[in-house]
């Protein structure tokens, strides 16, 4: 993607550009790579005129001055005076609105949530997008590996926006990051076979934290019936058979069923193993022994159990542990209170990485060869290559980088307006959205809107400081 | 395998060791491919789903996630586009875009082209300090000139109107574009200027037969970063264009509050609006890309 400017003679990079190898992105801002025919053996010159003609020039730039005087340089001056101004700008309240600015719930959550913003996505994209240029450029297939990640970049934050609202759906059946998290979740820690079933005796079964126990403590050869309601007819598994109740255990076993207490159309006897209702199986059976496991059974498609190797002077209670009756899991409220800007920040990167990748790819694509080999023929490993070469060439395009997304992360607008719900929107503020709410959305306070605009603003000063200071020096 | 193997042992050049080489490097960077290619499936899969849901009718979007039209393509209908593209809302809209999209390139590309020559090639006293200022402004976020160009536009009466939201993309276009063809414009060998004022041309003549030709191919990178700039904007339409004349941005917009019910228009009208991008994305890619890296910092 990149030719390297380093090829000698051509001159078709400036000399403050070619000088330093490292420098050779910034080379490319200077001259798109398709550089004009010419003879190549013209320098160039630092003084470019034809002639002193200060008429002409004004000719060839009115249309751009004036654009730029009413539409960029007046409106900085009005918005910065208009700050000082009330919601309808007829009073002048001094530095009343930035005060306010502070002190509002809304104006200092969006603050808050811009500077989260500003300290994680940019680094997190310049980083990813490093890792992948530096892992791309080791395969054939590089091209379609980075026009991949690239495409984002080319559609609108409001279509990237819309993607990801469907992405982030909280139904697991219908949002693909829950549907991923719940079958990840499920298959590591199983839902119970039991989600949602109670005891149909409350009185003789009671609750321990998720799981239930028998009140009453029994002997070896007993044998313990506990019945479950609340089951519905699809949740029962598929093999269960007609619940039986168990013959009693021989000497240091205690059996038992776990049913469906529930005879349908009515008529059962709740306790009872009556004729039509279901066994329970699978569900995990343990006899409890002053509070340790003594035994555990897990029960059959009839729902009868049997704990043996219990001791037969004692007695034990029967527990159903937790586990049975987990219920699966739901997922994760992608676009709630607490992890809608995160939410939001992953959306970013799917749609930013791309760019750091690329930029960060012309840069490795300009470090010449020569200095690699060098390095790996000293004996140094892969690893030691990148550490010591390649990342102190990459400086200054990582510096770059992460100044421009630093710049577009401070105006963060269209994302968060568009993935974050109406019910979380507060709580994923940031301060472009809030200057255009207070501003246009209703409040219609200019005032605060106009401070906050120039929150922004001072905020990419140092940016505009960089930049020119990055101007005269290429151009020294 | 036995393929390769065959086409190995007969080769003309014995390349026994390369060859075996090559294996081992391949098998060696089966990972290295293996977690390349789960990354762009990751990237592409969002996109992917949105084609697959805008494509499937609003009960069944309503139940199930749109993976299951893989297994089931039957679900698969153009109806919702069908229904979307009788929509006047939504034509109305996407005819916007264009009539506010194209104005606004070919705007800042000539206002940008003219001035960018006058800083290049005209001498006249102050001028790296005007270029400087232009340079300054690159960065200048669009909130801090929203509400006065507002007031600004109210008193011309043209609030609400497509030729404000041109104007101001124009104007926000110009620093970048003026910065690149400033540049680009610069390294155009003096001999040929020159040699065309020699021949008698007026300025204008050369801008026009010198310059323009020959910075072709910036003004192509120029011309299709600030189409896809504008045509994806939705705060300045946001704020400048009145609902008849808002943009296919701010039509999808104004449907995300009811965004599960709304699906069936939001879905296909959100991927209708990216057909353009990714179209030209994918015809320009070169100049894009050369957009993109010289335009870093915007």
């Amino acid at each position: 993607m990149a030719e390297g400017p380093t090829q000698g003679g051509v001159d078709q990079v400036p000399p403050a550009a070619a000088a330093a190898g490292g420098r050779s992105v910034l080379a490319k801002r200077e001259v798109p790579q398709e550089a004009p025919p010419r003879p190549p053996i013209v320098p160039p010159r630092r003084q470019h005129a034809l002639g002193y003609n200060p008429r002409l020039a004004l000719f060839f730039l009115l249309p751009a001055l004036v654009l730029l005087g009413a539409l960029m340089l007046y409106p900085i001056w009005y918005t910065i005076g208009r700050s000082l101004f009330d919601r309808a700008g007829d009073s002048f309240v001094g530095i009343d609105n930035y005060r306010r600015m502070f002190e509002l719930d809304a104006t200092r959550r969006a603050i808050r949530n811009n500077a989260i913003w500003v300290v994680s996505a940019p680094t997190l994209a310049t980083g990813i997008g490093l890792v992948f240029a530096v892992l791309a450029e080791r395969v054939r297939w590089q091209t379609a590996f980075k026009v991949a990640v690239f495409m984002p970049m080319a559609i609108s934050l409001l279509a990237a926006g819309v993607i990801f609202r469907l992405v982030y759906e909280q139904d697991p059946d219908r949002g693909l990051a829950n549907a991923v998290a719940t079958s990840v979740v499920d298959a590591v820690r199983p839902p119970g076979e039991l989600a949602g079933g109670r005891p149909s005796q409350p009185e003789s079964v009671r609750s321990t934290g998720g799981g239930y126990e028998t009140r009453r403590a029994f002997r070896p050869g007993s044998s313990v019936p506990i019945g479950l309601v609340a089951i519905p007819p699809d949740e029962i598994p598929s093999d269960a058979v007609r619940a039986r109740s168990p013959a009693r255990g021989g000497p240091g076993t205690l059996t038992g069923t776990v049913w469906v207490d529930f005879t349908r159309g009515g008529g059962g006897t709740p306790g009872v193993v009556d004729p039509t209702e279901q066994g329970l199986p699978g569900v995990k059976v343990e006899a409890i022994r002053a509070g340790d496991v003594a035994g555990s059974a897990t029960t059959d498609p009839d729902g009868t159990f049997a704990v043996s190797g219990l001791d037969r002077s004692d007695s034990y209670r029967i527990a159903l542990p937790s586990s049975n009756f987990r219920e699966p899991y739901g997922g994760v409220t992608w676009l709630g209170p607490t992890l809608v800007t995160p939410s939001i920040i992953a959306a970013f990167l799917w749609v930013w990485i791309g760019f750091a990748m690329i930029v960060i790819g012309a840069g490795l694509a300009a470090i010449p060869r020569e200095v690699l080999e060098a390095a790996r023929t000293d004996g140094a490993n892969e690893w030691q290559v990148f550490r010591r070469v390649t990342a102190p060439l990459l400086r200054p395009v990582l510096l770059v980088v992460l100044v421009t997304l630093v710049i577009n992360v401070l105006k963060i607008f269209d994302l968060v307006f568009v993935i974050a719900p109406p019910s979380s929107q507060r709580d994923a503020n940031v301060v472009a959205l809030e200057m255009w709410r207070v501003s246009f959305g209703g409040a219609r306070d200019q005032g605060l809107g106009s401070a906050l605009s120039v929150l922004l603003f001072v905020l990419v000063v140092p940016a505009m400081i960089y930049n020119i200071r990055r101007l005269r020096a290429d151009r020294a | 395998m036995s393929a390769a193997t065959a086409t190995a042992s007969t080769a003309p050049i014995p390349p026994r060791e390369s060859w075996a080489q090559r294996m081992t490097r391949a098998v060696s960077r089966g990972p290295l491919h293996l977690v390349l290619i789960v990354i762009a499936l990751v990237w592409l899969l969002p996109t992917v789903g949105l084609l697959v849901a805008s494509l499937r009718p609003p009960s069944e979007s309503a139940q199930t996630g749109w993976w299951k039209a893989l297994t089931d393509t039957s679900q698969l209908t153009f109806e919702n586009y069908r229904q979307i593209l009788d929509d006047p809302l939504i034509t109305q809209a996407f005819w916007n875009t264009v009539l506010i999209t194209v104005p606004a390139t070919l705007g800042v590309v000539v206002i940008g082209a003219l001035a960018a020559y006058a800083f290049a090639w005209i001498d006249f006293r102050g001028r790296d300090w005007l270029f400087v200022g232009v340079v300054a402004l690159l960065v200048v976020p669009i909130q801090v000139a929203l509400i006065p160009v507002a007031k600004l536009y109210g008193t011309l009466g043209i609030f609400g109107d497509i030729s404000g939201v041109v104007l101001f993309h124009v104007a926000f276009g110009l620093p970048f574009a003026v910065f690149l063809l400033r540049n680009f414009f610069a390294q155009i060998p003096r001999e040929l200027l020159e040699a065309a004022r020699i021949d008698g041309a007026s300025e204008l003549k050369v801008f026009r037969t010198v310059i323009l030709p020959i910075g072709l191919p910036a003004l192509a990178s120029l011309a299709i970063f600030q189409f896809l700039w504008v045509w994806n904007d939705l705060l300045v339409a946001l704020v400048f264009a009145d609902t008849s004349n808002a943009p296919l941005t701010v039509a999808i917009r104004s449907q995300m509050r009811q965004f599960g019910t709304n699906f069936d228009i939001i879905g296909p009208a959100a991927f209708l609006s990216m057909l353009v991008p990714l179209a030209v994305f994918f015809a320009f890619q070169r100049y894009f890309v050369q957009g993109i890296l010289a335009g870093s910092e915007r």
